[in-house]
């Protein structure tokens, strides 16, 4: 197949995929952990245990509580020892169900043989039934509850399976493509029947060769199932571009990608359906990279939700003095952590680790409207005009006019910038009030 | 390991900086430069040095003591205004001339708009346009200096033995005025190939080669400094508007290939015309600015008391910019925006 | 000849714009309320926003337009531009109380230890948005100075050691500008005061003590002791932070000597003859 790509904008950084080789290995029990119960978009889940409370691996310890929410499973065994806020990442506090691990007893119902079974069992109600029990939120980022993503006001004609890993450092996704492609397409035929398609894409980026024959032979045992290879070129797997780059429609401003009649998931997350839907197991622990360009240790580990960053960290061996910043995601889109005793969550997928000379940002210089930025932009948008008016402050009326709430938070036009402006931190902040704005407007 | 460091993302940074961009306009200028030294010696050499060192002297001397800020001549803007400049000297021109063209570029038409990235006009340009106002016998004087490289090349030496002071621009437009059709002050002239494009002797130290100034163009689009849109668009303009004259009236009008290869048009169209601060950015409005270019530049040529109007032609555009700018958005990703 | 000519046409032309300009500026002409001109006039011109409308011609629009001065009050004129603007219009005015900006954090780098470094743009806005701040106290001051920017007056400037606004009270008129523009409400519009002299709690964090107290050594820890001192009831705990309101405190200070952290700020009040403990006071308030 021809490969593709999406047409505007977009950046090359460095691919630095140096844990690509390692296989993915089980990480070792904390002592102790702590699980957060704001793991995904929408109201946090409420704890339904107590101090003192026995748990077992897969059991129920949090409770949706409401529609656009998922529950928390016990990713370990052991005695709650606390339900209290702690901090996250950032350092904000949210309520956490702090676990005293004592071995690794399991739910009986888990079934934990490493078999793969491939027929599809359930009607589509009883899978969707299966993912919100299962506490399944989108594992590319964003943790949208998936039972949510899969029951769409409108017909979904196609399924995107979002393989592309576009991100610099990243492969945990490129891992489990190679190590369970037959689990990913399983989970992406449970979802088809859910959705109640019979096309699905996976876009796979062409510097991942493996993970494209392991899945495209996976693949090909089952109809309407077909691997699409997409030029490397990033943000690709940003829903729209994913989108735009694999069916060529565009999602409306404002809109949603159902609107183009696609329902866009990760590979990550078509595991945790498969292992929840034919194995019964919860979303309970993820795929995650450990690297830095400037590290010599590059791992991927099978790391259960609650584990503190430190021990993570732990593993990177002796850090050099100097400068650090410690990240959760991407070198692009990832989070910088405060906290290295907050906990992963369902939807981490790294610790980065940049040291030395790459962690500070450059001294901020003058514009020289060179118009890299309008050219990076995968959003047709015009940073630097976004950025002047953000600064002069009270223009949320000519930021809205400029379509300020369609940037995707990609970063490609700071990072393209020569002039080192900190063009996105200026726009998160113009966008976060232009949508303020927005929001209290009384709808039409 | 020190405290930690937190940011927003993106947490890399790409390879542009100012600084890496100008050096890659240096780098592109070189074998212009080359062209410009080896074919007009020392007294072009000597231009060049005045040219630079004033230009990042006054930019130095208003930084410090006007505008009292950091100095900004580490990003090499100055420099780059500074060769430019030379470039669009003649080499006849006395010591004076790039000096009061430093004072002129990085003086009037930078530093009081605020330095670089604020400036409505290409400096270079509005010193040379300054100058050649102000100054016409001395910015016209085309005098031949003694080269560097012998010229003993038969065709070179040929050009050397019939010049006759005027640029082929400068040939066409007197030939006009006293009578004599096109065609045939063509052949009087004698434009060869290799004079269109590999060395043209008589006009600014810049416009010696078009073949350098191409290969600095592939080097500039090699590392993506600039995309191919402006200079492409003006050349092309220029193509098709001086086909259409020369095919209604061929003794009044030039053709493409002259009106291309001769002058300065290849020299602003990839140089000029490409700077960052005074072109627009978006692609609709880069194609109406060269567009604008190309046209004004053959309707001066054509119709003007000039014989050569690409400098005019830019700067006419450059105040078109804020307009374009705010007018010609990037084709936004949805088209459609949804209610909601 | 030319000349005439020259100075006929001009004059003509003159003329027929002069005539087109003044049926132009009838027809377009606005009624307005010349009361609304005269109260303007007697507004401070600031256009600040204090007063919660867009500048000062918005306010006089109001004012003109109200039935009573009830609730209009300009914090930069104060009693006495009202007064005469409500004398101008054949009103009572309503005395209003003049406010002045509070920083309600004392946490300098000695007390408050940065934990992180912030490497991003220099706003505490955008700091904000990223997380909880380089300290270990998620409610204070960020330090970046968003409240000096934002002061129109310049009466808000960025203490460079303690890494605190200073609040010029001479320049301060009690807009609320800075208020606004702190993301993490740490300065408050309170009273004056009587003779310039303002109790009040210099911390915001919500947190318990024990966390409080690990992460700033002036926190509140929101043991309480003050307001069982307070003879007045004017001190509330109310999430793990004491506040004082200004309208009930009589500015005894018992609360002052009372707290174990020093949270709690006097200002403007005479040296006491006999200190029973040195009390920290906030430089930003001496004047």
């Amino acid at each position: 197949m021809k490969s593709s790509t999406f047409p505007i904008g977009g950046i090359h950084p460095h691919e630095w995929k140096f844990a690509a080789e390692s296989p993915i290995e089980d990480f070792p029990l904390p002592e102790e952990a702590a699980v957060s119960m704001a793991q995904h978009l929408g109201a946090p889940a409420e704890p339904v245990v107590a101090k003192g409370d026995k748990v077992l691996v897969g059991q129920v310890i949090g409770r949706a509580t409401s529609f656009v929410s998922a529950p928390v499973h016990s990713p370990f065994s052991g005695t709650v020892k606390a339900v209290e806020p702690r901090a996250d990442i950032a350092g904000n506090m949210v309520m956490h169900v702090v676990i005293t691990v004592e071995g690794d007893e399991w739910l009986p119902e888990i079934d934990r043989t490493p078999d793969v079974p491939m027929e599809v069992r359930f009607s589509a109600e009883e899978i969707i039934a299966k993912i919100k029990d299962a506490g399944i939120v989108g594992l590319g980022g964003a943790a949208f509850p998936t039972h949510i993503k899969l029951s769409p006001q409108k017909k979904a004609e196609c399924l995107i399976i979002n393989g592309t890993e576009c991100e610099p450092c990243l492969s945990s996704d490129d891992r489990i493509m190679r190590e369970y492609p037959r689990q990913i397409i399983m989970g992406a035929r449970l979802m088809m029947r859910a959705l109640g398609t019979d096309t699905c894409y996976i876009g796979i980026e062409e510097n991942k060769p493996e993970a494209i024959r392991a899945l495209g032979d996976a693949a090909a045992y089952w109809p309407g199932l077909q691997v699409v290879v997409l030029r490397k070129k990033y943000p690709q797997g940003g829903e729209k571009q994913l989108i735009d780059a694999i069916i060529h429609r565009r999602v409306p401003s404002l809109g949603l990608p159902i609107d183009t009649g696609a329902v866009v998931q990760n590979v990550g997350t078509a595991l945790a359906v498969y292992e929840a839907v034919q194995k019964n197991k919860p979303l309970i622990d993820n795929v995650f990279t450990l690297t830095g360009p400037t590290l010599e240790v590059h791992r991927n580990f099978r790391v259960r939700v609650g584990t503190p960053y430190s021990k993570i960290l732990a593993f990177a061996g002796n850090l050099p003095d100097g400068p650090c910043k410690l990240i959760s995601g991407g070198p692009l889109m990832g989070k910088a952590i405060a906290n290295i005793e907050a906990t992963t969550l369902k939807a981490s997928s790294s610790l980065l680790i940049i040291t030395g000379d790459m962690v500070p940002r450059n001294q901020e210089m003058t514009c020289i409207r060179c118009g890299k930025c309008v050219e990076a932009c995968p959003m047709g948008l015009e940073p630097y005009l976004l950025n002047r008016l953000c600064r002069a402050g009270g223009r949320q009326d000519e930021l809205e006019k400029e379509r300020i709430y369609d940037c995707i938070e990609c970063g490609c036009c700071q990072f393209t910038c020569p002039s080192y402006i900190p063009l996105l931190d200026m726009i998160r902040t113009g966008t976060a009030e232009v949508m303020k704005i927005m929001r209290s407007r009384p709808k039409k | 390991m020190d405290k930690l460091t937190i940011s927003h993302s993106p947490h890399v940074h790409g390879r542009f900086s100012t600084r890496s961009l100008m050096k890659d306009v240096l780098i592109a200028l070189v074998p212009a430069v080359i062209m410009a030294v080896a074919f007009y010696g020392w007294a072009a050499l000597k231009l060049l040095v005045i040219s630079v060192a004033g230009c990042v002297a006054i930019e130095y001397l208003i930084g410090r003591f006007l505008l009292k800020s950091p100095g900004s001549i580490s990003d090499l803007s100055a420099v780059v205004t500074g060769v430019l400049l030379a470039l669009n000297l003649p080499s006849s021109a006395p010591w004076w001339i790039p000096l009061v063209g430093a004072v002129l570029a990085i003086g009037v038409a930078k530093m009081t708009f605020g330095g670089i990235g604020q400036n409505l006009y290409n400096p270079a340009l509005v010193a040379r346009v300054f100058l050649l106002i102000s100054f016409p016998v001395i910015m016209t004087n085309w005098t031949l200096t003694e080269p560097l490289v012998s010229c003993t090349i038969p065709w070179l030496q040929g050009q050397v033995d019939a010049f006759t002071g005027a640029t082929p621009l400068g040939l066409v437009s007197e030939g006009l005025k006293s009578g004599i059709a096109v065609p045939e002050i063509m052949q009087q002239g004698q434009f060869t190939w290799q004079q269109l494009l590999l060395v043209s002797l008589g006009g600014s130290m810049g416009e010696v080669s078009s073949l350098a100034l191409l290969l600095g163009f592939v080097y500039l689009l090699f590392r993506r400094v600039i995309r191919p849109t402006i200079p492409v668009v003006v050349v092309a303009t220029v193509a098709v508007l001086t086909l259409i004259f020369s095919l209604i009236n061929p003794a009044r009008f030039t053709g493409p290939v002259f009106n291309i290869f001769t002058g300065g048009l290849l020299l602003g169209a990839i140089f000029m015309a490409t700077d960052y601060v005074t072109s627009p950015m978006s692609f609709k409005g880069q194609v109406i600015y060269a567009v604008g270019i190309g046209a004004i530049s053959v309707f001066i040529r054509y119709f003007g008391s000039y014989p050569e109007g690409v400098s005019f032609s830019i700067l006419i555009m450059n105040s078109a910019v804020p307009l374009l700018n705010k007018y010609c958005k990037p084709r936004r990703f949805a088209g459609e925006v949804r209610n909601g | 000849m030319i000349i005439l000519f020259t100075v006929t046409c001009l004059f003509a032309l003159g003329l027929v714009f002069s005539v087109i300009l003044y049926f132009v500026a009838q027809k377009f002409k606005v009624e307005e309320d010349p009361r609304i001109e005269q109260v303007e006039k007697l507004l401070p011109g600031a256009n600040c926003g204090g007063c919660g409308n867009a500048g000062c011609r918005a306010f006089a629009e109001r004012i003109v337009s109200a039935e009573s001065m009830e609730g209009l009050f300009c914090p930069v004129g104060g009693n006495e531009v009202m007064n005469q603007i409500a004398e101008a219009l054949g009103r009572t005015a309503v005395e209003g109380d003049a406010k002045v900006a509070v920083v309600r954090c004392s946490g300098s780098p000695d007390c408050r230890k940065r934990t992180s470094v912030y490497d991003g743009y220099a706003s505490c806005k955008v700091m904000a948005s990223l997380y909880k701040g380089d300290t270990d106290c998620s409610y204070g001051c960020l330090g970046l100075g968003d409240c000096a920017s934002a002061c129109e007056f310049g009466g808000v400037t960025m203490d460079p050691v303690r890494r605190l606004p200073i609040i010029n009270t001479d320049i301060c008129v009690g807009c609320g500008g800075c208020a606004e523009a702190c993301p993490k409400g740490v300065i408050e519009l309170r009273s004056r005061g009587l003779k310039e002299r303002r109790v009040y709690v210099s911390c915001v964090n919500r947190d318990k003590g024990a966390v409080t107290r690990k992460a700033c050594t002036v926190g509140c820890i929101g043991c309480g002791k003050c307001a069982k001192v307070c003879p007045f009831e004017a001190i509330k705990v109310e999430g793990n932070v004491a506040y004082i309101d200004f309208t009930k405190c009589r500015l005894c200070r018992k609360c002052v000597d009372e707290c174990p952290t020093h949270a709690i700020a006097a200002v403007n009040f005479p040296p006491r003859p006999v200190p029973e403990k040195p009390v920290e006071q906030p430089k930003e308030e001496e004047q």
